[in-house]
């Protein structure tokens, strides 16, 4: 194949310095694909300010029925009853809690993952193990859902009988598994850039590997650490399948994950599922929530880009 | 003072540390097991529920308010369709934004801009992308809940997938294989064209399949733009017997998908349509599996194989 691609660069090389007009019309020809990877590559900012634009759009036109006051202190959110209310607090209080039940889950076991993986396991385990998360990471949200729902409550049920069939705690359980994987590939990503000579330092002075963990390699990899859990904070909260099948789809301003609640995706997919007519204040309503999690997701993510950056730089 | 009481002291705190040591070694295997068991429990529930409904008939069978007669037809079919939009907008677009980050642009201001929203833009949940669609796609543009629709979602949704790992491929190779590109007289583009595309193809493909798999099972940008949940009828077809043969209307057609399908079944309260709900995850299931194993494949055939 190598060879192959210079002989037929050099057969274009010779047809170019016989004439010169070929040479002008492979410069225009350059410049004219240069431009085309560039509007591919521009279209990607084109995304986000579409994304951005429609979103402020949609949210502006509820914000001048509803205050931005009432949006963020009223305690109920029944938009599409006859006695409307709209405050987003019992959506972001389902956000919360489905989250940090998954982010005890999963940034704890992650962790323990990543530092065996990156310290304790040997060649051949972490490279049978890796792939392996990777396919875990890959599995649909919704099939995670169904096991939310139809596995993981009942066995719940078994252990805290009054668990209704929808609930925070089910849900946030099943989306922390999820997203071990993906906290564990970029902790374990962050632990093997610390440099080799800071480990056989600390084990020269005779020091364990899960002491060289805890007290050399962790603290080194921190920013990189701190942005694995910050990126997957933003997945939780982002997360839409598993929490509007398992937590059910009731705002509820609540901080109990036995009780079932709706999250703002929750909402989101709710509406949707009915039939709202365009432009009505039913459907502002989604773009609204949609700003609202957008805010939140950028703000982590920013972060952790910014840690991540960091740690890159730091070796 | 004994010699004697301090080495025994001594001793007992590395006797203590190497305890700790080994106590989280058990840990590590224990958590590593636990997400072993995880998937386990999650596919046997599945296998168990879903593999009775596994039959010829499933396949070829419209949805339908019995449970025992229903079937993923109209599912397989949209998700096939789909994926088909997906792939011709986001592969080629990905690809040349890939290429022009990595080989064109110049360090500025506005390429670091670029790289910043491509990451940022990994990062949006999914949903969002289903809301700038209803807006954009299905309203603005007029496209309706069609497949065109939501094809060009799932595009947007996978772009940076695409373009991350089209850029990372053309990274990997070593700059003389374009210092001796030039050094013959080829262009930029015949640089590009030639070798860094060729050579770095079984990255981008791997970039490619997992965008793919992604896609397949991703639920709720398309709930977000409306797919109707019961299609009991097929996108007209794309080849016709007159003139000019090939026809776009499916383009423009309602449709469901595999992972709609399956939600619709789940959130129904009769049980038996649960069992359906287990084998369309099943099917989806394994077929994300299979194309996340192909790509893991690929890149350690790919690791293997090249040695610049």
């Amino acid at each position: 194949m190598y060879s192959k691609n210079v002989k037929s660069t050099c057969r274009k090389k010779d047809r170019a310095t016989s004439s010169l007009r070929y040479s002008y019309k492979r410069h225009l020809k350059e410049k004219i694909i240069e431009l085309l990877l560039f509007l591919a590559a521009f279209f990607s900012v084109l995304i986000t300010f579409s994304i951005v634009f429609m979103l402020i759009k949609e949210s502006y036109i509820f914000f001048q029925h509803v205050s931005v006051w009432e949006f963020l202190t009223d305690t109920q959110w029944t938009p599409l009853f006859d006695n409307a209310h709209y405050g987003i607090l019992p959506l972001v209080s389902g956000t919360v809690v489905s989250s940090a039940i998954a982010l005890l889950v999963a940034l704890p076991l992650g962790t323990t993952i990543a530092i065996y993986l990156s310290e304790f396991a040997s060649y051949t385990v972490r490279e049978t193990a890796k792939p392996f998360l990777e396919l875990l990471g890959g599995i649909p949200t919704i099939v995670y859902g169904y096991f939310a729902l139809l596995f993981v409550t009942p066995l719940l049920q078994m252990i805290f009988p009054k668990l209704p069939g929808f609930s925070l705690l089910s849900a946030g359980l099943v989306m922390g598994i999820m997203i071990i994987p993906y906290v564990s590939s970029m902790t374990e990503d962050a632990m093997r850039s610390v440099p080799m000579h800071l480990r056989e330092g600390s084990y020269a002075m005779g020091a364990t590997r899960f002491q060289t963990a805890i007290k050399v390699v962790m603290p080194a990899a921190f920013s990189g650490i701190a942005a694995a859990y910050i990126l997957g904070i933003s997945r939780a909260v982002g997360e839409t399948m598993v929490v509007a099948i398992a937590a059910g789809m009731q705002p509820n301003l609540t901080w109990n994950p036995m009780e079932q609640a709706a999250t703002i995706t929750a909402y989101i997919v709710q509406v949707s599922l009915g039939d709202l007519p365009h432009g009505s204040i039913g459907y502002q309503t989604i773009f609204a929530a949609g700003l609202t999690l957008l805010l939140i997701t950028l703000t982590f993510n920013i972060l952790g880009h910014l840690l991540r950056k960091r740690y890159r730089e730091t070796y | 003072m004994s010699d004697e009481k301090k080495l025994e002291e001594l001793r007992t705190i590395i006797a203590r540390h190497k305890r700790w040591d080994l106590i989280f070694l058990i840990a590590g295997v224990f958590v590593l097991m636990i997400a072993l068991l995880t998937f386990m429990a999650l596919f046997t529930q599945m296998l168990i529920d879903g593999a009775p409904r596994l039959s010829w008939e499933f396949f070829t069978s419209f949805p339908s308010r019995r449970p025992e007669s229903a079937g993923i037809l109209s599912a397989w079919v949209g998700t096939t369709l789909v994926m088909l939009v997906t792939a011709i907008t986001a592969v080629p677009l990905g690809i040349a934004a890939g290429v022009y980050l990595e080989e064109y642009a110049s360090k500025n201001l506005f390429t670091e801009l670029i790289e910043i929203n491509v990451t940022n833009l990994a990062g949006v949940p999914s949903i969002i992308y289903g809301l700038l669609a209803l807006g954009l796609f299905v309203y603005q543009l007029g496209l309706g809940q069609s497949i065109l629709a939501a094809g060009l979602t799932l595009a947007l949704l996978i772009l940076p997938i695409v373009i991350v790992a089209t850029r990372e491929a053309i990274r990997s190779i070593p700059v003389v294989i374009r210092e001796g590109s030039y050094a013959l007289g080829a262009t930029k583009w015949e640089t590009v064209a030639d070798h860094l595309l060729p050579y770095s193809a079984p990255g981008i493909l791997t970039g490619i399949i997992i965008g793919l798999a992604r896609a397949i099972g991703e639920t709720a940008p398309i709930i977000t733009i409306g797919a109707l949940t019961f299609i009991a009828f097929l996108p007209p077809p794309p080849i016709k017997s007159e003139f000019p043969f090939i026809s776009f209307e499916w383009l423009a057609a309602p449709f469901t998908v595999m992972p709609i399908q399956m939600f619709n079944w789940v959130s129904r309260p009769e049980e038996a349509f649960q069992f359906n709900a287990a084998a369309a995850g099943l099917i989806l299931v394994v077929m994300t599996l299979a194309m996340n194993a192909l790509a893991i494949y690929l890149r350690y055939r790919m690791r293997k194989k090249i040695k610049w």
